[in-house]
């Protein structure tokens, strides 16, 4: 089944077309817009973002699986990434991850079978002075305990 | 301390163009315009502004490498892919700061005669992406960007990138394949980006805070500027205080301060009352220090003499009690699962690594391990194309001169002595 972007995102896509003085360049916001669009990156998005840009599928698949925010499968509601790395876990952030499996009944990796919740455990973020951090889809949490954990995840609809 | 970045950050208003008018934001661009563009470079030079992502680079040294011939365009990308493990500044700039960068890069492009920019920003950073888009749209609104910026004739274009999750794309020349929408795998140099950068352009990368140094080295001067560091250290510097500290978060100071008072002064002291450890002075891939050899002056050439680096400014502290075995293996971890594959001993030297550390702390290391993670070491620094094997092995080495017995006690007990976990 092939997939298509909305008219906004069409828009959206050739203006940042405009940004870069070749095609090729827009493969990584393209790719964001896919996985707004289409809720994840499809192989159907892929063969989609190839024609837009103009090369193999392939090309684009060697990209979109570079990098580790391209989500190749679908995710669930809430994507909860944990930090794992040095500074977080120095402030407990091991604990923090193996509390919040237990909570949502996953292992990191997986979707509670409702489709809410994603678990994973994130490499660095970028933001140790407030560590332990996780990332719920596009925003920060900071200066983690697990109460504030508890509170965040009984309060998202 | 004057502070040159962090002054106003505590004003919520100061992200937006008014507010940073109203402090004098964008009189340096105005003065730049006055001035010839040899003489802004010059400015930069004397000012010893070291490259703040890592490296150190003298920032008026690496725009000296532009081709003299003007007949291509040139661009100027923005290094904002904070991602090495404890360091946390850049974010501090683009949330709190953002029309600093905007017109450092304003400056710079000007004094390279620039008309693209680019601000390559790690992909999880979305908050500090909008706040810069925002910026950079009061810019334009202003006339600090775009065409004939303030009557000058000068015009110039700056988009936000981001970025979508991997290490690498720190590295320049990785950095530089992620903006043109490939995998970001690292360059082999030469040629170097200032000749064949960007869309094979010539193509300058300077650090987030590099660039947010510029206005006020404009606007007093670069030997004022170098005064508040220590000789070839100009400036202050952002650090980043992470670990078990009273007060962690990022600091201005004199590059000349000292790595002690870093922790004990101005992050105020250890948290709880713990015993220091150890600390890992510039973001993870920088060798680590024991706790009776933190007395150092933080800038580069001391450090060096010290062993080790002020790198990107991270400083992460890690208290007594803490299982260094541990410590090393969750870095180890990182680098394995952060090497693009693209040279073999790195693909697999870190990964190897990662392994034979996790298996000693989890009590299955073997008599030999330990000498044996010295040889992969040995076989991967150096010996690839980017820096990233080069970053796992310093701190696997250090942590294991300096640790030694701890590794031993794994293998010999055959369990963690820590009970496996911080």
């Amino acid at each position: 089944m092939s997939v298509a972007f909305s008219d906004t995102a069409r828009t959206e896509f050739e203006r940042i077309l405009s940004r870069y003085p070749d095609r090729e360049a827009a493969i990584l916001p393209a790719l964001y817009l896919a996985q707004r669009e289409f809720g994840y990156v499809s192989d159907e998005a892929i063969v989609y973002i190839a024609d837009l840009v103009g090369v193999p599928p392939a090309f684009i698949e060697g990209v979109a699986t570079f990098y580790t925010m391209y989500n190749r499968k679908p995710v669930g509601k809430y994507h909860v990434q944990i930090c794992r790395n040095i500074s977080c876990s120095l402030l407990g952030a091991e604990h923090l991850i193996e509390h919040v499996s237990k909570r949502l009944g996953i292992k990191p990796g997986e979707t509670t079978p409702d489709g809410k919740f994603t678990l994973s455990k994130a490499e660095c973020l970028g933001s140790c002075g407030t560590a332990p951090v996780m990332q719920v889809n596009d925003d920060y949490h900071e200066d983690l305990t697990q109460e504030k954990i508890d509170a965040l995840l009984d309060r998202l609809p | 301390m004057e502070q040159v970045l962090t002054k106003h950050f505590a004003d919520d208003r100061y992200r937006h163009v008014d507010a940073y008018v109203e402090t004098g934001g964008y009189e340096a661009l105005r003065k730049a315009f006055g001035m010839p563009k040899g003489q802004i470079v010059d400015e930069v030079r004397k000012a010893n502004l070291r490259g703040r992502g890592g490296a150190g680079f003298p920032a008026g040294v690496k725009w000296g490498f532009l081709p003299k011939d003007l007949s291509r365009p040139r661009v100027l990308v923005v290094n904002a892919d904070e991602g090495e493990p404890g360091t946390f500044k850049d974010r501090l700039i683009m949330s709190r700061g953002p029309h600093l960068l905007l017109e450092g890069i304003g400056i710079a492009s000007f004094a390279m005669t620039i008309h693209l920019s680019y601000i390559y920003i790690r992909g999880e950073f979305v908050r500090e992406a909008k706040v810069l888009e925002e910026a950079i749209a009061e810019a334009y609104a202003k006339g600090y960007l775009g065409k004939n910026i303030l009557n000058s004739g000068f015009d110039l274009d700056v988009y936000v990138h981001r970025g979508a999750g991997a290490y690498i794309c720190g590295e320049e020349t990785s950095l530089i394949n992620s903006l043109e929408g490939k995998r970001g795998w690292p360059r082999l140099k030469p040629p170097f980006p200032a000749s064949i950068g960007a869309f094979g352009l010539p193509t300058i990368v300077n650090n987030v805070e590099t660039i947010s140094d510029v206005p006020w080295i404009i606007a007093n001067g670069g030997e004022r500027f170098a005064a508040l560091g220590v000789e070839k250290n100009g400036g202050t510097r952002l650090v980043g205080v992470s670990g078990a500290v009273e007060r962690p978060g990022v600091y201005e100071l004199s590059a000349g301060v000292n790595l002690r008072d870093i922790i004990y002064v101005h992050a105020g002291g250890m948290k709880d009352g713990k015993e220091l450890k150890a600390v890992i002075p510039g973001g993870s891939s920088t060798p680590v220090l024991r706790s009776d050899e933190i007395d150092v002056t933080y800038d580069i050439e001391s450090m060096g003499k010290a062993g080790t680096m002020p790198g990107s400014g991270g400083v992460i502290v890690i208290p007594e009690g803490t299982c260094m075995v541990r410590a090393l293996s969750v870095l180890m971890r990182f680098y394995a699962h952060e090497s693009c594959g693209q040279c073999t001993p790195c693909r697999e030297g870190t990964g190897w690594l990662s392994k034979i550390v996790r298996r000693i702390e989890e009590g299955q290391g073997k008599e030999g391990d330990v000498e044996l993670l010295l040889d992969v070491c040995d076989n991967m620094m150096g010996r690839t194309i980017c820096p990233l094997a080069d970053a796992a092995v310093m701190p696997a080495q250090s942590f294991i001169w300096k640790f030694r017995e701890e590794f031993d006690r794994h293998i010999e007990d055959r369990k963690c002595p820590y009970g496996n976990k911080f």
